[in-house]
C-alpha cells in the first residue's frame, strides 16, 4: 500500500528546505513567505518502505484562507495521508504553536519537527523538548533543515513513527476548538517549556535594516542594490558568453563543417546555418542564465524581497497593487510564469487579477537574452549596460501605467497587507547550485526542444522555394513579412526582423536563433550584420516592442489557468499588443523626427 | 474610560499593548497566526514615509502591516500601571 506525508506549516518555515532536504528534490527555497503556492510531491525511502512525501504551500490558520492556503487545505482535509508531518519555526513557538493545536483536531497522527534549530540556538531559545513533546502528546524533533543537523534523527523518528501508523486515513469532520481556549493551552505551555531570553542588543538583521529600510536612504539604495545585481550578472556573464561562442565557432569551422561537406547544399544550409547557427547562439547565453539565477537566488533568499515589499508599498497601493505585487514584479525578471502563480498569496479577486495583468511587463530572463544580444551588437560597450538599465525602467513604469488605468475595482477592494519580514539570512552553496542547476536544465530542455523546432520552421519558411535567395521576397517568410510590413515600417522594424518576432510569440528564446537562421550566420557574425543594417533608434524601437508586445504562451496559459477563464487572458494579449505598437511608434518617430 | 490608541499612530520605538481588535474574523485570524492579538506586547520598529506601511515587532516575529490596517488595532502604553495605563490624549496624533 502506498504510503503518504504531508508537509505542513506556516510560510517560511522551511518546508520546502526540509523536503529537498529529505528527497533530494529540487524545490524552489526562498526567504519570502508564499513562496510554494502549489503541490509537489517526491518519494523517500524510510526504513523498508517507499514514502510519498507532499510539500504544501504555506498555512496560516484553518479559519481564512488565500489561494495558496486553499491548495494547502484542501489537500489535508480530503486526501488520505498516514500522517502529517508539521514544521514549526522554533524561534517563533509563541505565535506558531496555536497551529499545531488547531491540526490536533483534525484527528490525523501528527509529528512535529521544530526547525532553524540554529538560529534558536544563536538567539539563546532553549526549549524542553521532553516536556513539550509530553505535554502535546506528539512526538518532537529539534532540527535544521538548511545545515541538516538533526534531520538523521528525524528519518529515525519518521520510520518509527510511520510504522506505529501503517494506514492511511482521511481527515475527521473538524471540530473547531474556541481559538481562546487554544491560546490559553498555548500560553501556559509555552510558560513551562520554552526559555527566551531577554533582548540585549540589536541583532545583525536590525543592524542592516537601519540602514536598508531608512526612511530616505531605503529607496536610493534598493535603486543601488538591482544595479549592483545587475551590473554582476553583466560583468561576470558576458565574458563567459563570448568564450563559449568563440568554442561553438571553433567547433563549427573545423569539425561539423568538414565532417558534413559530402552532403547537399541545401543540408549543409539547413544543419549548419538552420539548427546549429541557431540553436548555437541561443546556447551562448547558457553562463549568462547560470549567473543570473545565482544572483536571484541569493536575492530571494537573502529576505531582501520582504522589504522591497515594504518600501514600495506606498507607491504601489496608489496605483491597486501593493508591496507583494512589486516583489512578483522582481521575481518575474526570472520568468513570468512562476512570478504569475506567486500572485495566489494576494486574497482579494480583483487585485490579484490586476496584478497578474502587470506581471507580463516584467523583464524575463528571455528577453534579456534579446536586449543583451542588441545592446552590445548595436551599441559602445560603455552604453551598452544603461540602455539595459533603461528597459528594466520602462517595464516598470509600463507595468505602474497598465495598473493604474487597470485598477478599477481593485481600488475598492483592498487587500489588507499583512506579513512576515523574515530575517536577513545567507544561502548556502547547495542552494545556489541547485537552483542554477534546476534553470540551467529547463533552458537546456527548452533548447533542445520548442527552439529546435522553432528554428527548423524559420530556416524552411526564409529558403523555401529553395531556388529563391534565402530570406528574400521571393521566400515564404519573405511573403509574410511584406503583408506585415504596414504594421512594422512605422515602428523602424524591417521585415526580416518582424518574423523573428513573429516566432518571439511562442517563447523570447526563439527570437535570436531566429535572427541567426535569417541572416544566415550565429554568434559574432550575426552582431556585426546587426550593428551594420540597424542604426540605434531601429535597434532600441525593436527592443522596445520586444519588451511589450505579448507575453510568451505559456504565461498566456497560466494567466487563463490562474483566471479560469480565457477573458483576462484575451485582454492581456490585445492590451499588450497594442501598447506595445504605440510606445514604438511614438518613440520611433519623435526619434526620426528630432535626427 | 481608557483613552486608548490606534496602533498607526504609535510613534517608532514605543512598546505598546493590544487592547482592541475592530477587524473582521478573517484578517483577526490572520493578525492572531502572525502574532497580532490581545494582550500582546508589540514594539513599532519604524514607519515607512509616505503613508506606507509600519514595522512592529511581536515576540520574535516582525511584521509589516498596513497604516489602515494598523489602525483597526487599538492599543495602551506598555509600563507604568500595567493594565490602566492610558495614553495621553496629545500622544494620539
Ligand atoms: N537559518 C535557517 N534557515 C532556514 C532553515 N530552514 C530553512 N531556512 C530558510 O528559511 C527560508 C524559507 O525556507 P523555505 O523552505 O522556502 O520555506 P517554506 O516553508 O517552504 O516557505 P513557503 O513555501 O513560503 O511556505 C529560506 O531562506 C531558507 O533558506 C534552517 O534550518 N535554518
Ligand atoms: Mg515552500
Amino acid at each position: 500500500m502506498s504510503k503518504r506525508i504531508a508537509l505542513v506549516g506556516m510560510p517560511n518555515t522551511g518546508k520546502s528546505t526540509l523536503f529537498n532536504r529529505l528527497t533530494g528534490a529540487g524545490a524552489r527555497v526562498g526567504n519570502w513567505p508564499g513562496l510554494t503556492v502549489e503541490l509537489l510531491s517526491a518519494k523517500l525511502l524510510l526504513g523498508d518502505s517507499m514514502v510519498e512525501l507532499v510539500d504544501l504551500p504555506g498555512l496560516h490558520n484553518l479559519h481564512g484562507f488565500s489561494e495558496d492556503e486553499r491548495v494547502a487545505r484542501h489537500f489535508i482535509e480530503t486526501q488520505p495521508v498516514n500522517g502529517l508531518l508539521v514544521l514549526l519555526n522554533a524561534t517563533q513557538l509563541e505565535r506558531q504553536l496555536a497551529l499545531v493545536l488547531q491540526l490536533k483536531a483534525l484527528g490525523l497522527p501528527m509529528l512535529l519537527a521544530l526547525n532553524m534549530a540554529d538560529e534558536a540556538a544563536s538567539r539563546g531559545i532553549r526549549i524542553q523538548i521532553e516536556t513539550l513533546s509530553e505535554q502535546l502528546g506528539l512526538p518532537i524533533c529539534l532540527v535544521s533543515a538548511k545545515h541538516g543537523q538533526g534531520v538523521p534523527e528525524l528519518r529515525q523518528a519518521l520510520t518509527t513513527w510511520l510504522r506505529d501508523n501503517p494506514n492511511p486515513v482521511t481527515a475527521q469532520a473538524r471540530v473547531l476548538r474556541e481559538d481562546d481556549d487554544i491560546e490559553h493551552n498555548v500560553d501556559s505551555l509555552l510558560a513551562r517549556t520554552v526559555h527566551v531570553p531577554p533582548v540585549l542588543s540589536a541583532s545583525r538583521t536590525d543592524r542592516l535594516d537601519r540602514i536598508l529600510l531608512h526612511p530616505w536612504l531605503g529607496l536610493p539604495l534598493f535603486l543601488l542594490i538591482m544595479l549592483l545585481v545587475f551590473q554582476i550578472v553583466y560583468g561576470l556573464g558576458t565574458p563567459l558568453q563570448d568564450g563559449l561562442g568563440w568554442l561553438l565557432d571553433e567547433l563549427k569551422t573545423g569539425w561539423i563543417a568538414p565532417a558534413i561537406s559530402g552532403l547537399p547544399a541545401w543540408a549543409i544550409s539547413f544543419l549548419l546555418e538552420g539548427l546549429y547557427d541557431g540553436i548555437g547562439t541561443v546556447m551562448t547565453f547558457l553562463p549568462i542564465i547560470v549567473v543570473f539565477f545565482m544572483a536571484m537566488a541569493v536575492v530571494e533568499d537573502s529576505g531582501y524581497l520582504a522589504r522591497a515589499a515594504f518600501l514600495m508599498d506606498a507607491l504601489m497601493s496608489r496605483m491597486g497593487l501593493d508591496g507583494r505585487a512589486f516583489v512578483l514584479q522582481l521575481m518575474g525578471f526570472g520568468c513570468n510564469v512562476p512570478a504569475m502563480m506567486g500572485a495566489r498569496v494576494i486574497r482579494s479577486r480583483a487585485q490579484r487579477i490586476l496584478t497578474m495583468m502587470t506581471i507580463p511587463f516584467s523583464l524575463c530572463s528571455a528577453r534579456l537574452q534579446v536586449f543583451l544580444f542588441f545592446t552590445t551588437a548595436v551599441f559602445s560597450p560603455l552604453a551598452a549596460p544603461w540602455v539595459l538599465f533603461s528597459l528594466y525602467v520602462i517595464s516598470f513604469a509600463i507595468t505602474f501605467l497598465t495598473a493604474w488605468i487597470w485598477r478599477g475595482r481593485a481600488r475598492h477592494n483592498i487587500d489588507p497587507l499583512l506579513m512576515e519580514l523574515p530575517p536577513y539570512r545567507l544561502p548556502t552553496l547547495s542552494v545556489l547550485a541547485r537552483q542554477s542547476l534546476r534553470e540551467s536544465g529547463h533552458f537546456l530542455r527548452q533548447a533542445g526542444g520548442f527552439i529546435i523546432l522553432g528554428v527548423a520552421l524559420v530556416w524552411f519558411l526564409t529558403h523555401f522555394p529553395l531556388d529563391a535567395a534565402p530570406a528574400s521576397p521571393a521566400t515564404l517568410a519573405g511573403r509574410l513579412a511584406g503583408w506585415m510590413a504596414p504594421i512594422f515600417s512605422p515602428l523602424g522594424i524591417d521585415q526580416l526582423l518582424s518574423i523573428a518576432l513573429l516566432f518571439g510569440f511562442v517563447a523570447k528564446e526563439v527570437v535570436i536563433g531566429a535572427l541567426a537562421v535569417i541572416y544566415g550566420a550565429g554568434g559574432d557574425e550575426l552582431s556585426g550584420i546587426l550593428n551594420q543594417r540597424l542604426d540605434w533608434v531601429q535597434a532600441y524601437s525593436f527592443m522596445l516592442f520586444t519588451l511589450v508586445y505579448t507575453p510568451c504562451l505559456s504565461t498566456l496559459a497560466t494567466l487563463r489557468r490562474e483566471t479560469g477563464g480565457s477573458r483576462y487572458m484575451w485582454a492581456s494579449l490585445v492590451w499588450s499588443l497594442g501598447v506595445a505598437w504605440m510606445i514604438s511608434f511614438v518613440f520611433y518617430q519623435t526619434a526620426r523626427a528630432l535626427q | 474610560m481608557t483613552h486608548l490608541c490606534s496602533l498607526s499612530t504609535v510613534p517608532a520605538g514605543r512598546c505598546c499593548v493590544i487592547a482592541r481588535i475592530d477587524a473582521d474574523a478573517d484578517l483577526t485570524a490572520r493578525m492572531r497566526a502572525l502574532g497580532l492579538q490581545l494582550g500582546r506586547r508589540v514594539h513599532v520598529m519604524r514607519r515607512s514615509p509616505f503613508k506606507g506601511p509600519i514595522q512592529v515587532r511581536s515576540g520574535q516575529t516582525d511584521i509589516i502591516i498596513r497604516r489602515s490596517d494598523a489602525g483597526l488595532i487599538q492599543v495602551r502604553p506598555c509600563d507604568p500601571g500595567g493594565d490602566t495605563a492610558v495614553f495621553k490624549e496629545s500622544e494620539c496624533a
